[in-house]
This record gives structure tokens, C-alpha cells and sequence, in this order.
């Protein structure tokens, strides 16, 4: 290598190397841009795709939900045109201070504040938390300025669910609410997270919620990277949801739901020609209204302390011993399986059977008793007797075959299906052989028999028609075909013109007549006993011991059109059932005289259902004060009320020993009134 | 040179090669900087042009200096420059924590900037007074990587990883024109491929760290780390060949895009401007490079020819190493982009870069005419 190195040969190195740095130089350049041509040439439709969705933020406009009508197409369930405010608590900072601030704003209650405080915490990370709907525009425009305060708080115009007839379609429709996390999970849905979005919760907002939900409507907004609207893009309107027609007719409904009064009971009516159930009424209830926007502490300890358990819809969860109520089923079975009418018993109080004697209601007994004065004067001793000849196995089965222990194809959450007893079931269920004394309880409804109110109105319809009437709930434009019974001969119109005579010939209700001169009603009263005559003489005492008072009729009684069944839980027997069915029965044919009737007893109870249960929810909130548990998500809340429904009517865990000793009344009432107000006293 | 046009003496002698094409990319920036602030000419265009105005100014009477003064006032300015380097490590730790700043009076000021120019002239007199018989010895590579290592190695302190990498690159460009053994280049690029992993898992901070791997997967954390250049390719591959037009570009306006006026403006500018915006800004950087290179090899002596050749690479590495960032092609150092980013100190190294090129250029000029050429 030369060791010489002159000045000049260095000032060539570096015209060599700067030439070398000149194309790295240019290299670079080149490369940048190719670079730059490949990015935003070549992958110009991929980046210009992602730029535009960091620029645009879809929001999702929840639809309006479908409407629930009546057989008439008013509707049960609509929506209202409202001012929200909901919080997503995942935008939250403080959770406390924008409750507090809000509180302020929207004049809320202490308990209000807690409740959603609560709501706050336990959604944080999750959807839309709602704080209140409804509001004035004052309240609404109060938050809407302060909003810069307030990260997470969504105030927006919106529709929310509103029932007319509140606490009367409580039980049947059930009611909507914010979709919970267990919801989201298993229906992940963008939608269930859009502020303002409610989903049915339970009854037919449950049942029928991919019909009702509707398409959402979409808002395109640009965004800043940190969240701030800069403008609307574009708006696509919602789809409603389809509506649903029921066959319960509105007004019925209420009038049912009302006529109640203060009692907790059910009332089933049906209409014999389409097996559309024109009302399903169970009372007390709830008010589906309130629950939207979450169940509130004081509403949620008022109703779960409440004896009278107003979550529980007691026409398909609540079973009842249905008492004299099955006569008219026994006698059926008695005729079918070949007894005449005419075939006749000496009542003289009692019937002895083996060693043992068997008590009418009627201690001094019927005297001559044949079927039809054993229907209308409900004679015991009558269907002891021929019980005792022709065997549980027909009793059984004709009560199979009239719906009850039945479940029916109807869109509801759950239905309970009672027990008919025959002796394979009490082997089965007890180990124990069936006993004389278990033939006389049921054959006057007593004993192991448990059925729902709805099954009784089943039963009365397929007795009074002989036809197999099937329960509907939706109206779907068809007209349905019901096949006959089956049953011989004139059997029908014998049931029927003793059933009249229950209530327009020498029976034992003769007060349930309709006060319209054409339609003769027909029924069966019962009485269920609770506990034995030892502990109660089921009319006075404590409301838990007082009997169940039953009855089912239909009308017109030559021509059955409708079929009813009421159910009044310890209403101290069948004199507090019949009234209740004879107005609604009257509704149906005079409403306005109906109307008179109740307004009579709304004036004295203090009110519509609706009003009493105001009251009583301002009356138990300024008793209750804060300090109250927070109410279950509406999914528990369901599971808990209906696991406390099951434990209701379960089952004795032991055989019954001896049979019932009826009440000396056919038609017993109360002997005090029951409690004014929803019934928290009652005990 | 071009006599055949009459001009008047200062004006045919200012230099406008560089002038016009700075001019015009320093507006061009300016346009974008409106845009970036919403379409304002504060905060940041109106401070970038006076900026622009004030250091042109300084680069002009930088040219008049006399090149002997520059060469014997490298090693002053650079033992000063040391001395404020270790200044500012002195009140960082002081106070407390880690800066780049020194604070006396009203001026701000940032010394790890002075050292990337300084780092070239004192490089250049170094090699300019080597005899030059010792190009090929040890001492022509260790004295310099000491010179070299000594400030990077404070700068590395503050941390400030882009400005020692700036200051290294200066450093060696310099020595690789200035004629040091090919064999020692590769011997160094051999070593370098071992030791950067190493330096990578070892030396670098977790931060540092973290961007490097980013660099290497973007995707693998587009809300993290590797947002910034995820964003900073969504406004460039957005923008298209036309752009999205002046003050529609959503990912800088809507604030997608992170930095969009200092280290990513050439994102926020080829949003808007597109591929042709681009293309220009690299047209200029041509320009004003090779007006660079060529001052460099027209220089007459060696401290000048090594002082142009080194602040052209200083300016080059701003650019590239900017340019490879915001593309995707290399990590995120955060280094702005020369005459474009908004910030003084950036404007002022760059300005002193250019007219340290300008004054080698004067100088060109009078040693040509003095000796006779034309």
C-alpha cells in the first residue's frame, strides 16, 4: 500500500466519497419516495378506509319499540315521546360527584340518589345506565348546559315504553329495562349497549322481544381522536318494531284488574268461541311504567314485602285448591261414565264410609240430592257417594281432559301446572296406597288437587261448550276449530242448567245473577280451606288462614260465549269470589252499568289501583328512608320471584291423613273487609 | 460563474440557490403549520416564519464571517458547548430529573443542538490540521471518536437519543470524507450489526426499547406505542396522490394524528397535500442537499471542504431520518423535519448548518476569483 499519501490524493477520496454520500443521499430519496408513492397510491383505499373510521363515529339510534294492542287495536303498551338522561359509567371520572350533581339538577330524592348511585357502580364498564325519562324540558335543558361537567352523562330525546293502564297489564305484559351484562353476553349486540335502549324483561315484552325490538336507526358523526362531536354526517331513521295484537281486550282487562280491588286475587276470562283470553288479571301488581328506568329501593321493598306478593302473576303461577269449583267436572265424569242425572242420594249431613263419616258442608243435610241439586246446593255427601261407586280413575281423567294440571302453548315465561291426584300419582309421589278419605277430598276439590286460575276458566269453557277450547293469547287473523269433548248425549245442557241454577235457580249464588235481564249467568262457587277448622273458621283471624275464595261461570248459559274463573287468595271463601266475577261477566254485556259498580267501590277503597299504589309507594318512602337494600337486576329479581311462587304452592311433604271438614256455608265471605291499601298491614 | 448576466455585485453574490428553495419549503411548512392549528396563523405558522426570517438573517452574517475565524474558533466552541452540556446535566440532576434545557435570563437554550454543527467543524480543523501522511494512522480514528463519544455520550444522558445519533452521524460522515481507511468503516459496520441487538436489549431505555420493537411491529400495539406511526401512515396512505385539499385533512384536524406540527408534520402535510405535496418537499431537500454537496466539492480547502460535506450530512440526516419515521421506516427518535417543524431549536441548528454552508460558499467564491477562476 503507498505510505505517501499527498494532499491531492486525499482531495480525491474525498470527491469519490462525497460522490458515494450524494448517491446514498439520492438513494434515500428515492427510496422515500417510492415509499410514499406505494403508501399513497397503492394502499391509498386501505388507509383512506381507516382514516375514515377514525374520522366517523357510527351511534346507534335505538328503535322504537312495537306496540302491544288489544284485540280492538288500542294499545296496551305504546311509546311516548320523552326527554332521557342516561350515563355510560365507563366515561365516568366520578362517579359520586356527577351523581350528586345530577341529583341537584333533576331534584331527585336521597333514595333516588342511592338507587342510582348504586346503578352507577355496578354498570361501570359496561352499557348505558338510565337516570331518568320523562323529564321536563326545564330539567332536561338544566343538564344539557352542564354537561361539560358532567363526562358520560347522554342527555337525548328519545321514546320510552308507556303503559296506560299501568299496574293492570303489569303480570301480562311485563315490563322493559336496560339490558343487564348476562343479556349482553349472550345476545352481543352493538344495540345493547346504545344509551336509551331497553329490552323486555319479563311477560310479553320478553316473550315477543325479536318482534317488538325493531331495526335500529343510525347517526354518522366526526369525532375528534378524544370523543368530541364536531358535526352530523348523515341520519338513517329506525325501523319500529312490528307491533303485536293480543287477544285481551283493554278495557276488560282493567275493569278486571280494578274490580279486585283489595284483594289479591286473579280473575281469567275467555272467549268460548276463539279460546282468546280476553283478560288475564292478577292483583295487586306492580307498575310496569315505574320499572323502566331500573326498580327503584323503596318500590322494590314495598312490593317484595307485601304478602300479597304483587310480583307474582297469579294467574299462571298461583295454585290454588280449587274447592266446590270441581263439582261440575266430577258430575261430568259421573255422567260419562254412565250415571244418570236422575240417579239420587239421601243427604242427611253426613256419609259413612267404612268406619268413618264423612261431613257435608250442610250439617243438617240435603235430604233427596240428584245430580243437578248436588251441582246447585254443592251437596258433599252427594259426590261422596258415587265417588265412593265409580272411582277416582274417571275423576282424574275427565279433569285431565278439562285442561287442568294442563300446561297450554301460550307465550308465557312459565306457566305452573298443579297436580291432579289418582292413586299410581300419590303411590308414586308418597309410597302410600290411595285411601277412601282420598276420594271424597277431591271430589270436593280438596286434598292434594292445586290448579291455576287459568286452568279453571279452561275448565268452565270446555264444560260449558264441550268443546276442547285451547287458550290463546295473540290474535294471528285465523279463527280456530276446537274438536268436541266428545261428551253424550245431552250431558252438556245438564252441567249447563245446573250450573244456571247455582246462580238463577235455588243454588248457592243466587247475588252472582247478572243484572241484565237476557243473560243467565251460570258458575260453581268454591271455598278452599287453608288450614283445618281447629285453627280457623276461615273468615276472620289472620288473612293467611282465611279460605280462598273460588267461582267459575260462563254466560250465556244456554249458549256459553264466555267463560270467567276468579280467584280471591284468602278472601275467606266463594262470597268473596262471585261479585268479582259477576261485574266483570256484566262488563262484557253493559259496561257502563259495570263502570257504575266500580266506581261505587273505588270511592271506597280509596281510588284505582293506579292511585292506591301511588299512595302507598309515597306513604312507604317517607317511612322507609334510605336505608333500604338495592333492588336485583330484573333477571333476578324474575328467578327469585318465581322460586318463591314454587316454594308457595309446594307440595305437602306428608300424605294427607283424613279428609277435609267443609266449612256450614257454601258461600262464605270475610267477616272483616280486607286492609285498605296494597295489603302491608295484613298480617 | 454565469458573468454573462449583469448583476450587482451583492446581489449577484447572495446566495440564492439556497434561498429560493428554502424559501419556498419554509412557506410551504408555514401553509401547513396554518392548517395543523385549525387555520390560524398562531401559534405555530407566524412563530415559524419569524424564525425563519430571524436565523436567515444570522446564516447571512454567518457567511460574511472569515473562514480562518471558524477554523480557529472550533475548539473554543466546543469545549464552550461541552461545558454547557455538562451544565445542563449539572442542574438536571440538581433538580431532580433529567433536561435539555439551560434557562439564562430570557433565552432558552438547548446546547445538545449547537454540538450537531460543532461536532462537524471541530472534526473538520481537526482533520484539516492532521498532517497528511496520518490519515491512515490510529490517531486519525481515536481522537475523533473521542471528540465524537465524549458529547454523545452527555446528550445520551438527558436522554436524547435522536440529537447523539445526530451528532455521531455528523461525526462520521466527517471522518469517512476526510479519508480514514474503508477497512475501518466496515470493521465498524461489522461491529455495529453485533452490538445494536445488544445495545437494543441493554443500553437502551425501556422507553427507547419499546419504540424500537414497535418499529419493528407497529401493529402489535396500535393504541399504544405503535399509534403514532400506525396514524402517521393512515394521514400519508389517506391523502392519496391530490390530498384531501388545504385544511380537510381529518386525521391532523380531528387529532388522530400525534405531533401533527412538530415531528409528524410531513404526515399532516401529505394528508392535505397528497403525493405531489411530497414530491415537492423532496424536490427542495434535493435541491438544497446537493447545493450542499456541490459547496462542498468546490471547496479549495479541506477544512472547508470537510466542514460543507459534514453539515450537508447533518441536514441530511434530519430529513432522512424524519422522513424514514413518519413512512414507517424507522422507530420513532423524535426528530423534526427540517424548515418545516414548528421549533426554535430545530430552525436554529438547521440555519446554522445552512449558513455555515454559505460561508464556505463565499468563501468558494473569493478564493476563486482570487485565483483567477470563472
Amino acid at each position: 500500500m503507498d505510505r505517501h499519501i499527498t494532499s491531492n490524493q486525499l482531495k480525491d477520496v474525498f470527491d469519490r466519497r462525497s460522490f458515494v454520500i450524494g448517491a446514498v443521499q439520492g438513494g434515500i430519496g428515492l427510496l422515500l419516495a417510492a415509499r410514499m408513492g406505494y403508501i399513497a397510491v397503492a394502499e391509498n383505499e386501505k388507509y383512506t378506509l381507516e382514516s375514515e373510521s377514525n374520522r366517523v363515529n357510527l351511534s346507534l339510534i335505538p328503535p322504537r319499540r312495537g306496540w302491544i294492542l288489544d284485540r280492538n287495536g288500542s294499545p296496551l303498551a305504546s311509546n311516548r315521546a320523552d326527554f332521557r338522561v342516561d350515563i355510560i359509567p365507563e366515561r365516568v371520572h366520578d362517579a359520586q360527584k356527577t351523581v350528586d350533581l345530577l341529583s341537584e339538577l333533576l331534584d331527585f330524592t336521597a333514595i333516588e340518589k342511592a338507587d342510582l348511585l348504586h346503578r352507577v357502580e355496578e354498570g361501570r364498564g359496561f352499557s348505558a345506565v338510565p337516570v331518568a325519562s320523562g323529564l321536563e324540558f326545564d330539567k332536561f335543558a338544566a343538564v344539557s348546559v352542564r354537561l361539560p361537567e358532567l363526562p358520560g352523562v347522554i342527555p337525548q330525546r328519545g321514546f320510552s315504553r308507556y303503559y296506560p293502564t299501568g299496574p293492570s297489564v303489569g303480570h301480562l305484559l311485563g315490563y322493559v329495562g336496560a339490558p343487564s351484562r348476562e343479556e349482553y353476553e349472550t345476545d352481543p349486540e352493538p344495540l345493547l349497549l346504545t344509551p336509551g335502549f331497553k329490552m323486555g324483561k319479563d311477560g310479553l315484552e320478553q316473550q315477543f322481544e325479536t318482534t317488538l325490538r325493531g331495526v335500529p336507526g343510525a347517526r354518522r358523526v366526526e369525532v375528534t381522536a378524544g370523543g368530541r362531536i364536531v358535526r352530523d354526517l348523515d341520519t338513517r331513521e329506525d325501523v319500529q318494531g312490528d307491533p303485536i295484537r293480543l287477544t285481551i281486550d283493554g278495557p276488560l282487562q282493567d275493569y278486571a284488574a280494578r274490580r279486585l280491588g283489595l284483594e289479591s286475587g286473579s280473575v281469567v276470562v275467555i272467549d268460548c268461541l276463539t279460546g282468546d283470553i280476553l283478560a288475564m288479571a292478577s292483583m295487586p301488581s306492580f307498575d310496569p311504567n315505574s320499572f323502566s328506568d331500573g326498580i327503584g329501593r323503596v318500590e322494590y321493598s314495598m312490593l317484595a314485602e307485601n304478602d300479597r306478593v304483587p310480583l307474582r302473576n297469579k294467574t299462571l303461577k298461583g295454585l290454588y285448591p280449587p274447592g266446590s269449583t270441581v263439582k261440575p267436572m266430577v258430575a261430568m265424569a259421573f255422567l260419562e261414565a254412565g250415571l244418570s242425572p236422575d240417579a239420587a242420594v239421601g243427604c242427611s249431613g253426613g256419609l259413612r264410609v267404612g268406619n268413618r263419616v264423612f261431613h257435608c258442608w250442610k250439617r243438617g243435610g240435603h235430604g233427596h240430592v240428584d245430580m243437578a241439586k248436588g251441582i246447585y246446593q254443592s251437596c258433599d255427601v252427594y259426590f261422596y257417594h258415587f265417588a265412593q261407586q265409580l272411582g277416582m280413575d274417571v275423576i282424574a281423567e275427565m279433569a285431565r281432559r278439562c285442561g287442568l294440571g294442563q300446561e297450554f302453548p301460550l307465550p308465557v315465561v312459565s306457566q305452573f301446572y298443579g297436580t291432579v291426584p289418582d292413586p299410581a300419582w300419590k303411590m308414586e309421589k308418597y309410597g302410600q296406597p290411595w285411601q277412601p278419605y282420598d276420594t271424597v277430598n277431591a271430589t270436593i276439590g280438596q286434598g292434594y288437587m292445586l290448579f291455576n286460575p287459568l286452568q279453571l276458566a279452561i275448565m268452565s269453557a270446555r264444560l260449558a261448550t264441550g268443546k276442547v277450547i285451547m287458550p290463546r293469547l295473540v290474535l294471528d287473523g285465523t279463527t280456530p276449530q276446537f274438536g268436541s269433548m266428545n261428551f253424550h248425549g245431552d250431558h252438556v245442557q245438564v252441567i249447563q242448567q245446573a250450573m244456571s241454577d247455582v246462580v238463577n235457580g235455588p243454588g248457592t249464588a243466587g247475588r252472582a245473577r247478572l243484572p241484565i235481564d237476557d243473560v243467565l249467568l251460570a258458575g260453581k262457587t268454591g271455598t278452599a280451606q287453608v288450614v283445618g277448622l281447629n285453627l280457623s273458621n276461615g273468615k276472620s283471624g289472620p288473612w293467611k288462614y282465611r279460605d280462598h275464595g273460588l267461582f267459575i261461570s260462563f254466560a250465556p248459559f244456554n249458549n256459553p260465549r264466555y267463560a270467567c274463573a276468579v280467584v280471591i287468595e284468602h278472601g275467606g271463601g266463594s262470597g268473596a269470589a262471585y261479585p268479582v266475577a259477576r261485574d266483570v261477566m256484566t262488563f262484557l254485556f253493559d259496561p257502563q252499568k259495570a263502570l257504575d259498580a266500580l266506581h261505587g267501590f273505588e270511592a271506597e277503597w280509596g281510588g284505582t289501583a293506579q292511585e292506591r299504589l301511588d299512595r302507598d309507594y309515597a306513604a312507604y318512602a317517607s317511612a322507609a328512608g334510605v336505608d333500604l337494600p338495592p333492588a336485583p337486576a330484573p333477571m333476578t329479581l324474575a328467578r327469585q320471584v318465581d322460586a318463591e311462587a314454587r316454594a308457595a304452592v309446594a307440595e305437602p311433604q306428608q300424605a294427607d291423613t283424613g279428609a277435609i271438614r267443609p266449612r256450614e256455608d257454601a258461600t262464605p265471605v270475610a267477616t272483616t273487609p280486607p286492609t285498605f291499601g296494597t295489603g302491608v298491614a295484613a298480617t | 460563474m454565469r458573468n454573462t448576466i449583469a448583476l450587482p455585485a451583492p446581489l449577484a453574490q447572495f446566495p440564492w440557490r439556497v434561498v429560493i428553495p428554502l424559501a419556498m419549503l419554509v412557506l410551504f411548512g408555514a401553509m401547513v403549520l396554518y392548517s395543523a392549528a385549525g387555520g390560524s396563523l398562531s401559534p405555530y405558522a407566524s412563530s415559524h416564519l419569524v424564525r425563519f426570517a430571524v436565523t436567515l438573517v444570522m446564516a447571512l452574517i454567518m457567511s460574511y464571517v472569515p473562514i480562518e475565524w471558524a477554523r480557529m474558533g472550533a475548539i473554543p466552541a466546543y469545549l464552550a458547548t461541552l461545558v454547557l452540556l455538562m451544565a445542563v446535566e449539572a442542574v438536571g440532576a440538581l433538580g431532580g430529573g433529567s433536561q435539555r434545557w439551560l434557562n439564562i435570563g430570557p433565552l432558552v437554550l438547548q446546547p445538545s443542538e449547537f454540538m450537531k454543527p460543532g461536532i462537524v467543524l471541530i472534526l473538520a480543523a481537526f482533520f484539516h490540521a492532521l498532517p497528511v501522511g496520518m490519515i491512515r494512522t490510529w490517531r486519525a480514528l481515536l481522537v475523533p471518536l473521542g471528540i465524537m463519544l465524549f458529547p454523545m455520550a452527555l446528550v445520551l444522558l438527558q436522554p436524547d437519543l435522536g440529537t447523539a445519533l445526530a451528532i455521531g452521524f455528523g461525526g462520521v460522515v466527517v471522518m469517512f470524507l476526510a479519508g480514514i481507511p474503508q477497512k475501518w468503516f466496515i470493521g465498524a459496520g461489522v461491529a455495529g450489526m453485533v452490538a445494536i441487538p445488544l445495545a437494543v436489549m441493554f443500553v437502551l431505555k425501556d422507553y427507547q426499547r419499546q419504540r424500537v420493537l414497535t418499529f419493528l411491529d407497529p401493529e402489535s400495539d396500535p393504541l399504544g406505542t405503535g399509534y403514532h406511526i400506525t396514524q402517521s401512515k393512515i394521514a400519508i396512505g389517506s391523502g392519496g396522490i391530490f390530498g384531501k385539499g388545504f385544511g380537510n385533512g381529518s386525521q391532523s384536524q380531528l387529532d388522530y394524528l400525534p405531533e401533527p406540527h412538530t415531528d409528524f408534520v410531513f404526515a399532516t402535510m401529505a394528508e392535505e397535500w397528497g403525493l405531489i405535496g411530497g414530491l415537492f418537499v423532496l424536490l427542495i431537500f434535493g435541491i438544497v442537499l446537493r447545493w450542499g454537496l456541490s459547496v462542498a466539492r468546490d471547496a479549495k480547502d479541506r477544512f472547508s471542504r470537510l466542514l460543507a460535506g459534514g453539515l450537508t450530512a447533518t441536514i441530511f440526516f434530519y430529513v432522512a431520518i424524519n422522513l424514514l419515521m413518519v413512512m414507517g421506516f424507522a422507530p420513532v427518535v423524535g426528530i423534526p423535519l427540517p424548515f418545516m417543524s414548528h421549533g426554535g431549536s430545530s430552525m436554529l441548528t438547521n440555519m446554522l448548518c445552512i449558513g455555515g454552508l454559505m460561508m464556505v460558499e463565499r468563501h468558494n467564491r473569493r478564493m476563486g476569483s482570487s485565483n483567477g477562476f470563472s
